[in-house]
């Protein structure tokens, strides 16, 4: 495993160019929708990498075989309820009803952080994955625009008990990102901190905490339901949940541009 | 033959659970199935399963809060402090920084000291970032990091019995133990006591 990562390191400057599951990431100024006092709503992304796609079913599939202890039945409840890749035939089958090519679902935070460290990479942090899905295929920011808020709404009204659609079969954005709207939900490696408000003289009074954290949520950006829609849902979970509609992908940080190399 | 069938069943013997030993795996729904690497106030690392065989009280906070830290810490004393000496031997507290950055080795031997943690019991741990997120994810333990790089934090003590599940939590701090917490702390340590 260690001397695998070693090479790969020495190869990633020839890589760079060719690494084609991962986009990178310009980062930046961003206004949240989480407008947080301590923040003013305005967050600094770093440039990182993001998974293109989400994490298919053929992908886990691999990181199950080599990681044994994170098989169906094998995953303790504590890490993964007893729901966890529920649809999967068997514990190395997905079965029809997880084909290679959909993304994997029922997946719990633990798990997804475990797959995404077994790629020596992690899980985006909310900001870094709402900065991703501000883009459309031309602007880094088109959540203003009135059209792409309906295209993301008209999701939400596809009935769920229908097969999820295949990764990758939606149009790439700005920056290279497919999937972000209209697949799965996506584990964020923060996301029980969402709802989490700024003012620590809440401290100590969690139903106080809730109740003020949700002022977090940004008035001004009430038309945008699909993302509060999306906060709601994922600060209500807890690490070890899974669901349905609850798949993931990988973030990294920016890997060692080539003059960095020894 | 018979001499064999002897042997077997004495190999079987041998491969009964014996209870509290660390041989015997943990069940499925145990905090200290969490593998990752910890460090104490002295340095010393450690990882939880170590901590099996006593039940613990668990807590996360960080040395530079103002507000409710030193509340957690009054409120860890407060239910040591209602225990009877022979229960107070048989149980741990563990206190894990959420803020690893600062929150360096000596930072925790300065708390320790400060506050007169008997270090038999008391452990202040730190950990890495990714680590502190799942020991929050474990322990129901809500935080953000805010701009002035204090936290907010959801406060609460967590009972673990002796096998590192968790068994019972209080979000009422102060120097006073919540009674119904600390009727759980009492029982577990009769349960783990009891051999």
């Amino acid at each position: 495993m260690r001397r695998t990562s070693a090479l790969l390191l020495c190869l990633a400057p020839a890589l760079a160019g060719a690494d084609a599951g991962w986009a990178p990431l310009p980062g930046g100024e961003f206004r949240s929708v989480l407008r947080y006092e301590d923040t003013g709503g305005v967050v600094k992304v770093a440039p990182f990498d993001l998974q293109r796609r989400p994490v298919t079913n053929a992908e886990y599939l691999a990181f199950v075989k080599r990681h044994p202890q994170w098989q169906r039945g094998r995953a303790p409840v504590v890490f993964a309820e007893p729901r966890y890749l529920e649809r999967w035939t068997g514990p190395l089958q997905p079965g029809p009803l997880a084909t290679p090519a959909q993304p994997v679902v029922q997946v719990s935070w633990f798990a997804a952080q475990a797959y995404c460290e077994a790629q020596e990479a992690r899980l985006p942090t909310w900001s870094e994955w709402e900065f991703a899905a501000a883009a459309d295929a031309t602007r880094a920011d088109a959540r203003s625009d009135p059209a792409w808020r309906e295209r993301i709404l008209a999701w939400y009204s596809v009935p769920s008990g229908r097969p999820l659609p295949e990764v990758g079969r939606s149009p790439a954005n700005l920056h290279g990102v497919q999937d972000l709207h209209g697949l799965v939900w996506e584990w964020v490696e923060d996301h029980s901190a969402m709802l989490v408000s700024g003012d620590n003289r809440d401290q100590g009074d969690p139903d106080q905490m809730r109740f003020f954290g949700a002022g977090a949520l940004s008035m001004d950006d009430r038309e945008n339901y699909a993302v509060l829609m999306r906060v709601a849902m994922l600060s209500a979970l807890e690490g070890r949940d899974t669901t349905r509609n609850l798949g993931f992908r990988c973030a990294r940080d920016p890997l060692p541009t080539k003059g960095k190399t020894p | 033959m018979m001499a064999l069938r002897w042997r077997l069943v004495a190999l079987l013997l041998l491969a009964l659970p014996v209870p509290g030993l660390a041989a015997t795996p943990l069940p499925g729904d145990s905090v200290y199935l969490l593998e990752d690497a910890f460090s104490d106030q002295s340095g010393k690392p450690f990882t939880l399963a170590e901590r099996r065989g006593k039940p613990q009280v668990v807590a996360m906070f960080y040395t530079s809060c103002r507000y409710v830290c030193p509340l957690i810490v009054d409120s860890a004393k407060g239910v040591e402090h209602a225990l009877s000496p022979a229960e107070r031997e048989h149980l741990g507290i563990l206190l894990v920084s959420l803020d690893p950055m600062r929150d360096d080795t000596a930072q925790l031997a300065s708390v320790a000291r400060k506050r007169k943690l008997d270090p038999s019991r008391w452990t202040l741990a730190r950990t890495e970032a990714g680590t502190v997120r799942r020991v929050a994810a474990l322990l129901g333990v809500r935080y953000r990091a805010l701009a002035d790089g204090e936290f907010n934090h959801s406060s609460a003590l967590v009972l673990l019995d002796s096998e590192g599940r968790v068994v019972a939590r209080t979000e009422r701090l102060g120097p006073v133990p919540d009674p119904a917490f600390l009727a759980a702390v009492k029982a577990a340590l009769a349960t783990a006591g009891s051999p």
